[in-house]
């Protein structure tokens, strides 16, 4: 310890601590300060750099989600009307065989009501010429009658024997 | 050594389990005791010499740099001339002839007036200098006021009694650091710049980069916490420096800068001075009145944390101080058992050996310069520290050592 003591250089100390004050301040001032702040704007830099590519990856991420979105709907959208266009086509074809039915019907109806008329016209016309027939029957017969009993009878009867009735 | 480790780990352990701020002072105050041992054993070879020893010691301290160094004596004594400081930068001495070979720095001295002379008058301390009516005398590196024969008195203690001026001498050590200083500016003012030009450095700038990052990353902040950048420069300043002087301490040059109390003393006591003025209320209120402790605890704290302000800057000045002496010891006595010996065994053995501890040393280097720096800002840290009281387990991951 005495030898410490004895040893211990004065001027030594002072020109440690002049020289260490005088070089922490020039250092500080004229490179640790520079160099930190470039440092640390450099790390923010990067910090910086990372922070948008994480958002970048994130909205391409989304975008994707978005596209992945957009596709299922437009693919749920063409199912949809697809579908609505079959059932259109259903609707349309069971409409007009419906239609057509009616028609048909109608046609059929129409025709049964016109044949029938044509057959009443028919009928009507018929009996008109059977009424016509049997007064020329009733003419001709009334006319033999007036010569004989029986020839008118029998006229009467070959007359009858020739009409039918269809 | 050994056991020394063992209670360092017990302790360490101890404190884990505990984690209470009054068991790291009382830790603090034995570490200080056994770093203060340390140096103080291995000096007492030193101080034992009696006066008249001290005299046959002057006898060989005028020559110690003239005949060839080859015995156990003259190889302690040279070990002794270089671990202190040296008015003179001698890169090597021819012992047949002599010669120095080096070149002599400023003598600056305060005694009752300036006076600059330069170091070479001394001739290595063959001679009385006279400067203004004084006379000085160079003896063991140092400068004392003598009469013109140059006589040296001894005191009680063995030292020479002799008046000393104020030394403010541009010494080999001031000689390094001022380099020092010039090249830590060149080289982080160059870093600085490049950053102008493009945000990554390169070339030199590459090593350099990672290291202010890593005091910056691994000591400033996780110690200091958010306040962090008052105190990165003076860290970060403090790191480069003691690491570079480290390291220059392995070159053959042969300065040892690091190893010399008052260089050490003078760095700690920045780190004492940045401590106390950034303390805040809480520090304060830590150390005199200690918070969640009953009252006669609270009175028996406040002597023992007001120690602790001095003890930890103590501490910081006495372990680099003490590593960097050591280091400088085992190499040179290995190297100087070469010469000792001299024969064909022990020289390639002690060679391998100081290879060895070289090796280690390049490590110690780094470690004291680390040690040192996170110390500094652990002190800063628990000064700057915004505690809430009862802390249980926030402090777990605090190193005392």
């Amino acid at each position: 310890m005495e030898k410490l003591v004895n040893d211990f250089s004065f001027g030594l100390f002072f020109w440690q601590l002049l020289i260490l004050i005088v070089l922490a301040f020039l250092l500080w001032k004229f490179a640790w300060k520079p160099i930190l702040e470039a440092l640390s704007s450099r790390e923010e830099g990067i910090q910086d750099a990372l922070d948008s590519a994480e958002r970048a990856r994130k909205e391409m991420q989304n975008l994707q989600a978005d596209n992945e979105k957009l596709l299922q709907e437009a693919r749920a959208e063409r199912d949809s009307m697809i579908k609505e266009a079959r059932e259109i086509k259903e609707k349309m074809i069971s409409e007009a065989r419906a239609e057509a039915q009616n028609e048909g019907d109608k046609m059929i109806s129409q025709a049964k009501v016109s044949i029938k008329n044509e057959k009443n016209a028919a009928l009507a016309e018929i009996k008109n010429k059977v009424a016509a027939l049997s007064i020329q029957i009733a003419e001709k017969v009334v006319r033999h009658e007036l010569s004989s009993r029986e020839e008118q009878q029998k006229l009467v009867d070959d007359m009858l024997d020739d009409v039918t009735l269809n | 050594m050994f056991t020394f480790a063992a209670k360092f780990g017990g302790l360490k352990l101890y404190l884990k389990m505990q984690k209470e701020n009054i068991l790291k002072i009382f830790l603090a105050c034995l570490l200080m005791v056994v770093s203060f041992s340390t140096p103080a054993i291995s000096q007492e070879h030193d101080q034992h010499p009696e006066p008249e020893q001290h005299a046959t010691h002057q006898e060989s301290a005028e020559h110690d740099e003239v005949g060839a160094i080859d015995t156990e004596e003259e190889v302690k004594e040279y070990i002794d001339h270089h671990l202190q400081d040296s008015h003179d930068f001698t890169f090597f001495s021819d012992a047949e002839t002599g010669a120095h070979y080096g070149f002599p720095l400023p003598i600056i001295l305060w005694d009752g007036g300036l006076k600059v002379f330069s170091s070479s008058k001394f001739h290595h301390g063959d001679e009385v200098v006279e400067a203004d009516g004084q006379y000085y005398r160079l003896y063991h590196s140092k400068i004392y006021k003598t009469n013109a024969e140059g006589d040296i008195a001894y005191g009680e203690d063995g030292f020479p009694s002799n008046e000393r001026p104020l030394d403010f001498s541009i010494t080999k050590n001031v000689l390094t650091m001022l380099l020092v200083s010039v090249l830590m500016f060149i080289l982080f003012r160059s870093l600085a710049t490049s950053y102008k030009s493009r945000t990554i450095p390169k070339g030199f700038g590459r090593v350099l980069e990672p290291l202010v990052i890593y005091v910056r990353d691994d000591i400033a902040k996780p110690n200091i916490g958010k306040n962090y950048r008052k105190y990165v420069g003076f860290l970060l300043t403090v790191f480069f420096f003691i690491w570079i002087l480290n390291l220059l301490g392995m070159t053959p040059l042969g300065v040892n800068v690091t190893g010399n109390i008052a260089v050490t003393f003078a760095l700690a006591l920045c780190t004492f001075f940045i401590v106390q003025f950034s303390g805040n209320k809480d520090y304060w209120k830590h150390i005199f009145w200690m918070p969640g402790v009953p009252v006669p605890m609270k009175i028996m704290l406040a002597p023992i944390e007001l120690l602790g302000i001095f003890i930890k800057p103590f501490s910081l000045m006495i372990r680099l101080f003490a590593n960097m002496t050591a280091g400088h010891i085992i190499i040179m006595t290995l190297l100087g058992l070469i010469v000792v010996f001299q024969n064909w065994i022990a020289g390639p053995a002690f060679f391998g050996f100081t290879i060895f501890i070289s090796i280690i040393e390049l490590l110690v280097a780094f470690l004291q310069a680390y040690i040192f720096t996170l110390l500094s800002a652990l002190y800063i840290g628990m000064a700057v520290e915004e505690h809430d009281d009862h802390h249980p387990a926030d402090n777990e991951d605090i190193p005392v050592l």
